[in-house]
């Protein structure tokens, strides 16, 4: 097991040093001077220009630029907004909690909805309910969610008034950041009302950030069961006289479980990119929103380190789903 | 002797029935592929015939008729069947011509996609051990990045347009490609017709593209299938967001930025761009579904 996690950790950390390189790169192969672009239209003096250039290290070689970039990721510094001057580390972790709350929501949301319809789809394998139920999932894969966003807006918003349609929490509440998470702050304030409205305010970009997810997990949950239902071990159970819930819930779904777990790790990747249209839609003041934003902004450093952090979380965590599927099943360790 | 090999010849396809013929046997058992196929070939025909079947032309504004229903909502005329937008364009015109980009970008990114991918996992899985690691590397940074992002900051770099957005989407597509091409030529090469092709005398370039690229092409269609509708989907995102297809090109993604601010006023501009999308993947998907069933050996036995 040893020598798995190291030789996953192995390739951890030159990718790592890659996904640096290629972060770093954009704001240098970028057509036009950052510096030029964040004077804005008043311009500046030749003496201003050389004393940002040589603040943000623009006169240096590209290769010691690098070298300063990189060790300063290292500390944890990935330099400072053009525009609101604040450190972009502390940046994305004011704004970080935000996407994860949606994001948690959203990933509940789909196994809550997706593992019991990709499990009664196997078991009535071929019958109505099966085709039913997967070809929603099939609509719901294919589903542009920009657009399935809007639809819910003009229903759930706009016909029938019972939602919000941008933001985290109504206007009348304020309270301040404990934890992050609008659901737990909102509780914690004691306000009548506030975790009212952070559900409310939750619930239509969970459900659109959600669905895609939601529709993979419904196919995978399905063909994991299939698969299982027809292994020696099931009839054995099946021949002992077990009843069906039994074999099952408790035989079949259990090492059904090991795929249908990878894809909900893996899913972390989809769900972050989906939390950039998500956001930007309902205007959730999140990681995709501020990624967005800063790019039309040009925010250069913003980009370069928003970029890099959601490329490292994406590796964290599945490198995290690869060694726990090593814990789990031993014959992935050997290979 | 004539006589014989002719005989021969013609026992040959009785017997045996052609690689096309096997395929649509498999294929038009599943009747939601066959109905994806014809709805894509409908998709096809009118992005082909576009400038022909369209009532209007996509950009005219027709001043006297703006944000007007569809015909069959009060206030709708059968001049506009799908109503008009904020500028008085017809919808349906603009929907007709839209498929045209779709298409395009569809087919140009796939192409793209899978050029370099099949060619970067061929070098990857007959190369040396050091070159495979720096490909498959360089694959895995490319990977680590949500491609929607990936290609927003790319056609960010680039210059907002539709053609940047293709290169961009065509770019993190293609390590799917790279890894599905390494996988099979890995797998193939230990088999003996390889080894037999390398006794024959048989040079590296003959064995990769001859001998071995064909036994590897069905996951790569498949895939290919599943990456057209995926280009089509993130091309409308960047669309969407501003980054791809800049107004006023009927581009369905596009269209739908445009109409975000209508959403609670005129429900039809925002519905029907996104309609078109969804059925157009819907049916690639479909296709590419029953692709996978009939061109997969483990299912065709069960």
């Amino acid at each position: 097991m040893l020598k798995y996690l190291l030789s996953r950790l192995a390739t951890f950390v030159p990718t790592f040093l890659g996904v640096c390189i290629v972060s770093f790169g954009f704001i240098r192969v970028l057509p036009g001077d950052p510096i030029i672009v964040m004077a804005g239209e008043r311009g500046m003096t030749q003496e201003r220009y050389e004393a940002l250039s040589q603040q943000f290290g623009f006169d240096r070689p590209l290769p010691i630029q690098f070298w300063e970039y990189f060790t300063g990721v290292l500390q944890g510094d990935l330099g400072r907004s053009f525009v609101t001057n604040r450190p972009v580390w502390d940046e994305f972790f004011s704004l970080f909690p935000a996407t994860l709350e949606l994001s948690l929501c959203a990933i509940i949301f789909a196994i809550v909805l997706g593992l019991p319809a990709g499990i009664i789809a196997a078991v009535y394998r071929g019958k109505f309910f099966d085709r039913a139920l997967m070809s929603t999932a099939l609509v719901g894969y294919s589903m542009p969610i920009f657009w399935w966003a809007l639809l819910l807006i003009i229903v759930f918003s706009g016909n029938l008034g019972w939602t919000p349609v941008s933001g985290r929490m109504g206007l009348m509440y304020f309270f301040d950041d404990v934890t992050g998470f609008m659901l737990i702050d909102s509780l914690l304030s004691g306000q009548s009302g506030a975790f009212k409205s952070a559900v409310q305010h939750l619930i239509l970009p969970s459900i659109v950030l959600g669905t895609i997810p939601l529709a993979v997990i419904a196919r995978q949950t399905r063909s994991a069961m299939l698969e299982v239902l027809s292994e020696d071990y099931i009839r054995t159970a099946r021949a002992k006289g077990l009843s069906p819930g039994r074999v099952n819930g408790l035989h079949a779904l259990r090492n059904a479980m090991i795929p249908v777990i990878t894809v909900i790790g893996l899913s972390v990747g989809t769900l972050l990119a989906g939390a950039i249209l998500t956001e930007t839609i309902f205007s959730w003041p999140g990681i995709g929103k501020w990624m967005v934003d800063s790019i039309f902004r040009r925010d250069y450093p913003v980009v370069q380190g928003g970029l890099l952090m959601i490329a490292v979380i994406v590796m964290i965590v599945n490198l995290i789903v690869d060694v726990l599927y090593g814990l789990i099943n031993p014959k992935i360790r050997k290979r | 002797m004539a006589d014989a090999s002719s005989q021969i010849a013609s026992t040959v396809p009785t017997r045996r029935p052609g690689r096309l013929r096997e395929f649509w046997t498999y294929f038009k058992e599943n009747r939601g592929a066959v109905m994806g196929l014809y709805v894509f070939i409908a998709f096809v025909f009118v992005a082909l015939f576009a400038d022909l079947i369209a009532p209007y032309d996509p950009s005219t504004q027709f001043r006297s008729a703006i944000l007007q229903p569809p015909v069959w909502q009060d206030g709708g005329t059968w001049g506009f069947p799908l109503g008009t937008d904020a500028l008085g364009r017809d919808m349906l015109s603009r929907l007709i011509h839209g498929a045209r980009f779709s298409f395009f970008v569809g087919i140009v990114v796939v192409v793209v996609a899978a050029t370099g991918g099949i060619f970067l996992g061929l070098v990857a899985g007959f190369a040396p051990k050091w070159l495979d690691t720096l490909i498959m590397r360089l694959m895995d940074i490319v990977l680590a990045f949500p491609s929607l992002l990936l290609a927003l900051v790319l056609v960010a770099v680039l210059g907002p347009s539709l053609l940047n957005a293709m290169i961009a989407i065509a770019l993190v597509l293609q390590p799917h490609y790279v890894r599905l091409t390494r996988a099979s030529v890995l797998n193939e090469r230990t088999k003996d017709y390889v080894i037999a092709s390398r006794v024959a005398g048989a040079g590296p370039l003959r064995q990769m593209f001859l001998t071995v690229l064909p036994n590897c092409l069905a996951p790569i269609i498949v895939q290919a299938a599943l990456s057209f509708s995926t280009a089509i989907l993130d091309a409308a995102a960047l669309g969407f967001l501003g980054m791809g297809a800049q107004p006023p090109t009927p581009e369905w993604g596009t269209m739908l930025a445009d109409a975000r601010e209508f959403v609670l006023r005129a429900w039809w501009v925002v519905t029907f761009p996104g309609l078109a999308i969804l059925v157009t993947v819907l049916a690639i998907n479909l296709m590419g579904d029953g692709l996978r069933d009939a061109l997969d050996p483990k299912l065709k036995r069960s």
